[in-house]
């Protein structure tokens, strides 16, 4: 059997890889992506512990983790379609108009 | 049985509050009519008091209304009440009286003043006040008449604001009170501290199992701590300065508050408290010692001043010397005649100087009078009666009770003050009569008028008004009743050596004497009361009045010689004198003195330390810094609001990682 | 066995998330994002999630991913430039986020040293309980004690439809 930290680093892993991906990515979509990839990690760590101490709300907690993300996806990327229609870019650092 | 005695300070307050607050709008008439007859009918009740007074059985003095309670904290009280003794009451008739008297010949002066209501409204104030001070039955319902009377002082000194030598006189009467009022204030939390409350009989029943203090104590500290707030009040050493300032007022304020009535606070004070004095023999000696150096340090300044007004100032504050001389010696009773006699010839030698001034068109300096006798008839005689009467002349009022203080003084052993005493008398004659002769014998040395414009302005010291001319009889009447009141006045005090019957004294021996058993020292305050029990001492009283006479005598023949009959030779005098004769006109220096000693030392460590140090350095600087403080943190915490998202992102970043830190640790804990 | 599948499908994960990190194309991230999630469905049933297997798979891999990607042909997103002035404060940051990370991870590994011995994973029936992770426990569990949540949950999707479809509006 699989140890249970080794489930842990490997979502760590997987949520540190999100967190870089969040802050050095210039595109809006893979930014989002970057935390679609944080949330992936979350659930893994939630199902890990959900079959160790055989809690099945380990389990909902990830479902309703998922709907969210879903929910959170489709108002996001419409967001993104309107900044694209008025900024003409996907660049993150062009979305500057509040600048100092 | 209550006689309504508080009818007799509210009448003035109404009065000062109607034409304070209306005045403006009023007439003269109606201005007159509202101040003068409130105070008549403070004056005609208080003689109705009198009457009642003489009919109540000797264990209802003191008579003792009690009105309401004023404060109540804890075991302290003090209430709105009034003690009625003989004492209050010679006070009471005194104020009242010569006050009206005041109010009808202000009427004839300020006849053509601005701010007329305003005069009056300040006056009503002041009898108020006065009245309070008087009939108080509490230290601290005293203290409350005590400023009160600093502060229509103020007020008036003050009357002509617009000029700055008034307003300045007006502050520096204020501040000087208040020095002696900080020891006052002392002294009244020391009893408060030790007697519980400032009830007068509380605290004088709690006094009497005291006994005679022969060193230092707690009733010396609280007669001296008394003695410094009567200085101020009463412009003794070293707190007189701001007497002579305070003739930038109107005259007849200068007869009121400066002569007859306000200045006698402090000696009302000091009587009212005999009890703790019969038992603090060393405060009552500073008492003594500082009247009797007053009274000859000021008769050696009034020698030389030129303004008249100024002569007269620096002789209240003589003759007040001499009263405290009189408390001093416990001669409280002598202390209260000679302020009696005083309030009559002082507020008549002002008003007859008010009356010369006036008719002069304000010429105050004597050196521009002269000849003056044939202009002014009634004012002249007036002033005679007046000017006799402060030298000590019998059988004019003042010789009574000036010899009777010195007589008191010299039998109760002091010599040396005695001594001081009477070549203060003699000053006093002297430069009375020099006033008198420089001002109503010789040649007009008045300035010619150019125009006939009428000079009433202001009464400042400057300028003639063409042919000086009488005064308006509503003036000389008051002048006439107290020239009557010098002449006779006295004779209520005539001593038994003389073949009177000392009423006076009797009249007052219950309030002196109420605690005396406690004393078993043999006090002096037991023995002026008896007539001399044996010849030996009645010659010696007698003597020492004959020696009074022929002082009074000396006074008038050198004022005579050297303004009269050759009045050349004050000038050589004063050029061979030189550098003595300029320090003594320049009043010893003392204002220049406490300016620098004092006054420049407090306004520099007022501008360097505390104005510039701490207010603009601290608490500006606090300020400041706190304020710019909080711009450059906002300054520096802007910086994380950069518009660009991913700067964002990385604050979100660390917040995220600081916070789950903490939860990590807080969870392994 | 499940180590040694563990192991492969943990690789696969890893290796598809750097991927996502490393490439400028935006499609390219998004597929090697599917690929994490496909893995990751595997690793689910490797512990047994059944059903969050299944919905990882639908849901996620099916219908999310695929939106990303229907937006990116959409918005014809290009390569990534190199813009002189990127960041800073992110890079700043984010490194030491990562390390952060990964420090966080490493550190509970060695705290929980006991969890080394726990051994997880392996079909219901190995473990001796029968449906566990399957659609009849999870929705006895959904529909009973998390009802609520459901209910609001089903509220927030009617809400980020409305949003989606107002924001994304073309404007008249």
């Amino acid at each position: 059997m699989v140890p249970l930290s080794y489930y842990l680093v490997l979502s760590a892993i997987l949520f540190a890889c999100g967190v870089t991906g969040f802050l050095i990515k210039r595109n809006i979509i893979t930014i989002f992506m970057s935390i679609e990839l944080m949330l992936n990690a979350v659930n893994l760590t939630f199902v890990a512990f959900a079959a160790e101490l055989r809690a099945l709300s380990g389990h909902v907690f990830v479902f309703f983790v998922m709907v969210v993300a879903a929910a959170e996806t489709a108002v996001g990327l419409a967001i993104i379609i309107s900044v694209f229609r008025t900024r003409e870019t996907l660049n993150v650092d062009r979305v500057n108009l509040l600048k100092l | 049985m209550s006689l309504h005695l508080w009818i007799i300070p509210l009448l003035p307050l109404a009065g000062a509050a109607i034409n304070g607050l209306l005045g403006k709008r009023f007439s003269k008439a109606l201005v007159n009519t509202i101040a003068l007859g409130t105070t008549a009918a403070a004056f005609g009740y208080a003689l109705y008091v009198t009457v009642r007074f003489l009919g109540l059985p000797a264990d209802q003095i003191p008579h003792i209304e009690r009105y309401a309670t004023w404060i109540s904290a804890g075991t302290f009280f003090a209430e709105y009440g009034i003690y009625l003794d003989q004492l209050s009451l010679v006070m009471l008739l005194i104020v009242t009286g010569v006050g009206f008297l005041i109010h009808i010949y202000s009427i004839g002066y300020m006849e053509h003043e601005g701010g007329y209501y305003r005069y009056f409204a300040y006056l009503n104030l002041f009898m108020f006040f006065m009245l309070t001070l008087i009939l108080a039955n509490n230290y601290l319902l005293l203290f409350v008449g005590w400023e009160g009377v600093g502060l229509s002082s103020y007020l008036l000194i003050g009357f002509w604001f617009l000029k700055d030598s008034a307003a300045d006189a007006g502050k520096k009467a204020f501040i000087t009170n208040r020095v002696g009022d900080f020891g006052f204030l002392i002294a009244l939390f020391l009893l408060i501290k030790h007697f519980g409350n400032l009830q007068y009989e509380h605290v004088f029943n709690a006094v009497s199992p005291y006994p005679v203090e022969v060193t230092a104590g707690l009733l010396t500290a609280i007669g001296l701590l008394l003695l410094v707030g009567a200085i101020g009040k009463s412009a003794q050493i070293p707190l007189y300065v701001w007497l002579p300032d305070a003739m930038e007022g109107p005259t007849p304020v200068s007869a009121l508050i400066h002569a007859a009535t306000m200045v006698t606070a402090g000696v009302y004070m000091l009587e009212r408290s005999n009890p703790i004095f019969d038992r603090a023999p060393i405060a009552l000696m500073a008492v003594a010692v500082i009247g009797t150096l007053t009274a000859i340090f000021a008769a050696s300044i009034g020698i030389l001043q030129t303004d008249i007004k100024k002569v007269l100032a620096y002789s209240t504050i003589s003759q007040l010397g001499y009263m405290f001389m009189g408390v001093g010696v416990a001669a409280y009773g002598a202390g209260i005649f000679h302020l009696m006699t005083h309030a009559f010839f002082k507020a008549l030698l002002f008003l007859s100087a008010g009356a010369i001034i006036h008719g002069l068109g304000g010429e105050q300096d004597m050196r521009h009078m002269g000849g003056l006798r044939k202009y002014m008839p009634y004012t002249f005689w007036c002033m005679t009666i007046a000017t006799f009467t402060i030298a000590g002349f019998p059988p004019l009022a003042a010789f009574f009770s000036k010899d009777e203080i010195l007589w008191k003084t010299w039998a109760r052993g002091d010599h040396v003050l005695w001594l001081i005493g009477i070549i203060a008398a003699g000053m006093t004659s002297f430069y009375m009569f020099r006033l008198w002769f420089l001002t109503f014998f010789g040649q007009y040395r008045g300035a010619q008028a150019e125009d006939s414009a009428h000079g009433h302005d202001g009464h400042d010291a400057r300028g003639g008004h063409g042919t000086p001319h009488e005064s308006p009889m509503v003036m000389i009447i008051p002048l006439m009743i107290l020239a009557l009141l010098s002449c006779v006045g006295g004779w209520v005090g005539i001593p038994t050596v003389l073949g009177g019957s000392d009423r006076f004294d009797h009249f007052l021996d219950p309030v002196f004497h109420s605690t005396a058993e406690a004393a078993p020292g043999g006090e002096a305050a037991a023995m002026p009361a008896e007539a001399p029990a044996n010849h030996e001492e009645a010659s010696t009283e007698l003597a020492l009045m004959v020696i009074s006479v022929a002082v009074a005598a000396i006074g008038f023949f050198g004022a005579w010689f050297l303004y009269y009959k050759r009045p050349e030779l004050p000038a050589q005098l004063a050029k061979s004198a030189g550098g003595l004769y300029t320090f003594v006109l320049d009043k010893y220096k003392v204002d220049e003195f406490y300016s620098a000693a004092i006054i420049k030392p407090i306004v520099l460590v007022s501008t360097n330390v505390l104005w510039k140090g701490i207010d603009a350095t601290l608490i500006d600087g606090a300020v400041d810094e706190s304020a710019s403080g909080a711009k450059d943190i906002s300054d520096g915490m802007r910086q994380m609001q950069s518009g660009n998202i991913r700067s964002y992102a990385g604050w979100v970043a660390f917040g995220a990682a600081v916070v789950i830190a903490f939860m990590v640790w807080k969870g392994v804990r | 066995m499940h180590l040694v599948l563990f192991f492969i499908f943990g690789a696969v994960c890893v290796g598809a998330a750097i991927n996502l990190l490393v490439q400028k194309h935006p499609i390219n991230s998004a597929l090697s994002l599917i690929v994490v999630m496909g893995s990751l469905a595997l690793l689910y049933l490797l512990l047994g999630a059944e059903f969050v297997a299944a919905v990882q798979i639908i849901v996620y891999a099916g219908a999310v991913m695929v939106l990303f990607v229907f937006t990116i042909m959409l918005l014809n997103a290009g390569e990534e430039e190199v813009l002189p002035h990127s960041s800073r404060v992110a890079i700043v940051l984010g490194v030491p986020g990562l390390i952060a990370g990964l420090a966080i991870g490493v550190w509970v590994l060695g705290r929980f040293a006991g969890l080394d011995r726990i051994s997880i994973g392996g079909p219901a029936i190995l473990n001796g309980t029968e449906g566990f992770g399957n659609p009849q426990a999870i929705a006895h569990l959904l529909f009973r004690d998390f009802l609520l949540p459901f209910e609001v949950t089903s509220i927030l999707i009617l809400i980020a439809i409305m949003g989606a479809v107002v924001l994304a509006r073309r404007e008249e």
